[in-house]
């Protein structure tokens, strides 16, 4: 029960794992993307020979490295974290989580130690042909790193492929190729990965304007530009697309979160989506927790229903459907799954009462049944409710999910009209004359980190209260250790991370500033 | 055996070369990564971030039975 939890314990658990996780994605995004571009225009310097290419891949690529360099190894505090806050949770979820986690250490361990070193020391020792296949490979490897970390937390958010076994009260993998196909997994992977993709456009966009606006590497910064224009809308088109297909995902598995992005209480056929909104207080209240109202709104009328379901006629269920039950549209209300999750609950003691009691058969009879599809799918797969006091206890913040959803749209589209005016500006030769759009590019290089940040800070706090949906609460899953020792590594980490930042930053923007001659 | 013995040294000479030839930021991010991989492993591994069930318990079947006890407990 949430009396006997410790919520600062959670809370500064919970703070930490944030800290690490927002300042480790300050790194990785531009690793995805930059190995990519770089890639490409040494490609382009294989295809045409030409040295002003090699120079180009080889400025952009050390800029890669130092970024590489820094943020390596910074996801590792992570797994650290889990062990030591997270030992409830690094138990149950016994080899689910740990497996895909061993493919990318043991995948970036030798991408890192081969093909990265090829890269930077390869240059006139290797051929061209195998230089740029390395290149690729560390593209490539990248990106495949990383889908091995979102493979995980996608389980998190849609557990599947599973089974749970009461005598080591750990879950234990029976499909491999369920976890690594998880609907969530797939979408997540590919939003996440483009949104790296766009990121790093806009940091090649941004720095090549910066020339610009200095009058000098003119044949590296329009030639970047256009690379970095293409690739970006392309990316920028990709991640609407898999954003889109995201939304519809979580609208099944997580259907609280989707509610909660777009503040819909009450559900309706002919869902309109908000555009723009802005909350306020209202007198409402679903058990203890506020109802927020829009002070104001522009919808797209229908477009959720159409989003979620293909038609208008679609009904997206509300956050008040979902927490007290919609019988009509045959939504199960949270406290039915309280008594559900408690029944397991029950299940369990009885389990382990029957194993300290030397009752072998009916605690194998009770570990059958979890065996069982049809009780996973009507008790256990409720196991987690059995941790709340109130069915509003499932209710995420609805304003930080609000906000957070419509702030990085606003922020996607707001990409793609930058990169098609870099296009537009580029064809017609008229680039070096818009300075403001120069500018314009320049201050842009924050705004896709913002973007990524919220991305993450929507999916993790949306899902709010589970650390694994529906079986496991952030509450159950902490560590019974001192919040002091919490707070302690927490201001470690942020003096850390702040310091490695500042380092990235100092060393790139001196490169910047030598530019390819150096 | 020979061509094993070349293939090592001509490995060890491309490492070795990519080192010593290492441009300005080249040996500064080698530095901080030095750095780093000390204060995450040597510093926060060992003396914030011990594995929790680890340092308690000894054996599996102990670890199971404290986090079924968390689960039904909690």
């Amino acid at each position: 029960m949430f009396e006997n939890v410790d919520l600062t314990l959670v809370d500064w658990s919970r703070a930490q794992f944030a800290l690490t996780a927002i300042y480790h994605w300050l790194f990785v995004p531009l690793t995805l993307g930059l190995s990519f571009i770089v890639a490409i225009m040494e490609t382009i310097y294989f295809k045409s020979g030409s040295e002003e290419w090699k120079r180009m891949t080889r400025f952009w690529m050390t800029l890669f490295g130092i970024n590489f360099a820094i943020g390596v190894a910074t996801g590792i505090i992570l797994e650290f974290e889990f062990g030591t806050n997270w030992s409830n949770y690094s138990w149950f979820v016994g080899d689910i989580f740990g497996a895909p986690l061993a493919i990318e250490g043991i995948l970036a361990f030798f991408l890192e130690s081969t093909f990265v070193a090829v890269m930077f020391f390869g240059w006139n020792k290797v051929s061209k042909k195998f230089h740029l296949v390395s290149t690729w490979l560390v593209a490539v490897g990248a990106n495949l790193s990383a889908l091995w970390i979102l493979v995980a937390n996608a389980w998190m958010q849609n557990p599947v492929g599973m089974v749970f076994n009461p005598e080591t009260a750990r879950n234990e993998m029976v499909s491999f190729w369920q976890v690594l196909f998880n609907e969530v997994a797939v979408s997540k992977f590919l939003h996440t990965i483009s949104s790296g993709f766009l990121l790093a456009s806009m940091f090649v966009l941004g720095i090549s304007a910066y020339y610009l606006l200095r009058k000098r590497e003119y044949f590296l910064a329009k030639r970047s530009i256009l690379i970095a224009g293409i690739f970006g809308l392309l990316s920028s088109l990709l991640v609407a697309y898999t954003g889109d297909t995201s939304a519809r995902v979580l609208s099944k598995v997580q259907p609280v979160k989707f509610a909660a992005f777009e503040a819909l209480y009450d559900g309706k056929q002919d869902a309109g989506l908000v555009a723009i909104g802005i909350l306020k207080g209202s007198d409402r209240k679903i058990g203890e927790k506020e109802v927020n109202d829009f002070a104001f709104r522009i919808e797209i009328p229908g477009f959720l229903s159409v989003m979620t379901g293909g038609d208008r006629n679609t009904f997206v269920p509300g956050i008040n459907d979902l927490v007290n039950g919609n019988a009509s549209q045959g939504i199960m209300s949270v406290s039915d799954k309280i008594v559900r999750g408690k029944k397991v609950r029950d299940l369990l003691s009885d389990y382990k009462a029957a194993r300290a009691g030397n009752d072998r058969q009916k605690a194998d009879g009770i570990s059958g049944m979890f065996r069982d599809k049809k009780f996973i799918d009507d008790y256990f797969r409720y196991f987690g409710y059995a941790f709340f006091g109130k069915p509003e206890d499932v209710v995420p913040n609805v304003k930080v999910s609000f906000y957070s959803f419509h702030l990085m749209v606003m922020l996607g589209f707001y990409f793609i009209l930058v990169f098609v005016l870099a296009l537009i500006f580029l064809y017609r030769g008229t680039l070096h004359k818009n300075r403001w759009f120069l500018w314009v590019s320049l201050c842009s290089i924050l705004l896709p980190y913002v973007a990524g940040e919220i991305g993450w800070v929507l999916a993790e706090i949306g899902r709010q209260p589970w650390i694994i949906q529906n079986l496991m609460p952030v509450s159950a899953a902490v560590s019974q250790i001192s919040s002091g020792s919490v707070i302690t590594t927490f201001i470690l980490f942020a003096v850390l991370f702040t310091v490695l930042l500042i380092a990235e930053i100092s060393i790139m923007i001196r490169q910047i500033k030598l530019g390819p001659k150096h | 055996m020979n061509s094993v013995i070349t293939a090592m040294n001509r490995l060890f000479r491309f490492y070795y070369d990519g080192f010593t030839t290492m441009s300005w930021w080249g040996k500064r991010v080698w530095i901080i990564i030095l750095i780093k991989l000390f204060v995450l492993f040597f510093i926060l591994k060992l003396f914030f971030f011990p594995d929790f069930l680890q340092k308690k318990y000894s054996t599996d079947e102990q670890k199971s039975e404290y986090v079924l006890d968390q689960l039904i407990s909690k």
